[in-house]
């Protein structure tokens, strides 16, 4: 059996770093052939993950963010983007649609959008200590054309 | 990422182009709401077609160019959104506050 492929990589909470994490994210994702369209969106759900980080986990300093990729049996790739902190208090009500701590600068879509991009999206946080998102997505196999 | 403005019989349409992200979206914000105060136009068109990206935090340059929109008396909608950002303008729904028209 082929070894399943991954990447860790850490960088601060600096908003530059946002094109630089999706774009990461979309080069490994690359190996598993995937649409424009699944490209757009797994670079899309990483920028909301790490865009939240950025604000709202260090919302005055900065910090360390962790995204971890890896390859998973059946096409597939898991995405997990950590943070060391604030935490979220209530994750049920920080996921629904237009929730947003973020003032008039945020729409509080960010969770909607990588819900309906991704099959799956988990997170877990602990107030004061950090949140964890872990998010998968599998990629249609088509058949190659030769 | 790049802000471009055309003006013509009260109608200002502004040009989006490059990627619109966190990073980027206060700076556009603050030229937008520059832009509106300076030529108080009847309509605001948000012509996204030059974007290669968008993610929530064009969302939030959308609502507040509305809401500036508003004050001053005016309309904002969307043109030309196509493909990725477009895909997030339908996951967020926001067709129910600005109208959005695709290429
Ligand atoms: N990593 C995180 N650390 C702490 N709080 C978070 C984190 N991610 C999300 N949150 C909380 O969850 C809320 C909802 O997040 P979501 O991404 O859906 O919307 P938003 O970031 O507020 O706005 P948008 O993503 O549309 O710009 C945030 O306002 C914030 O309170
Ligand atoms: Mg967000």
């Amino acid at each position: 059996m082929k070894s399943m492929n991954y990447i860790k990589v850490e960088f601060p909470s600096s908003s530059v770093n946002e094109s630089f994490a999706r774009n990461v994210a979309g080069c490994f994702a690359a190996q598993l052939d995937p649409t424009l369209e699944e490209l757009g969106d797994i670079k899309t759900a990483v920028s909301e993950a790490v865009t939240n980080c950025i604000v709202h986990a260090y919302p005055d300093k900065l910090g360390v963010v962790l995204m971890k990729a890896r390859i998973l049996p059946e096409n597939t790739l898991e995405i997990v983007v950590k943070d060391k902190g604030v935490g979220i208090a209530d994750i049920n009500k920080a996921r629904e649609p237009m929730f947003t701590t973020g003032g008039d600068e945020r729409s509080g879509m960010g969770f909607t959008i990588m819900e309906s991009f991704m099959d799956k999206v988990k997170v877990r946080s602990t107030a004061g200590k950090g949140t964890t998102v872990t998010m998968r997505r599998r990629i249609i196999c088509r058949k190659q054309v030769k | 990422m790049k802000v471009f403005c055309e003006k013509k019989n009260g109608r200002m349409r502004i040009l989006l182009s490059g990627e619109l992200d966190h990073n980027v979206a206060r700076g556009v914000m603050s030229s937008i709401d520059a832009l509106i105060d300076e030529n108080l136009p009847r309509e605001c068109i948000l012509d996204m077609g030059g974007l290669s990206f968008m993610d929530s935090s064009g969302i939030a340059v959308i609502l507040r160019t509305n809401k500036h929109m508003t004050d001053v008396g005016g309309r904002t909608w969307v043109e030309n959104c196509e493909g990725q950002a477009l895909r997030v303008l339908d996951a967020a729904g926001i067709d129910r506050v600005v109208k959005v028209y695709s290429k």
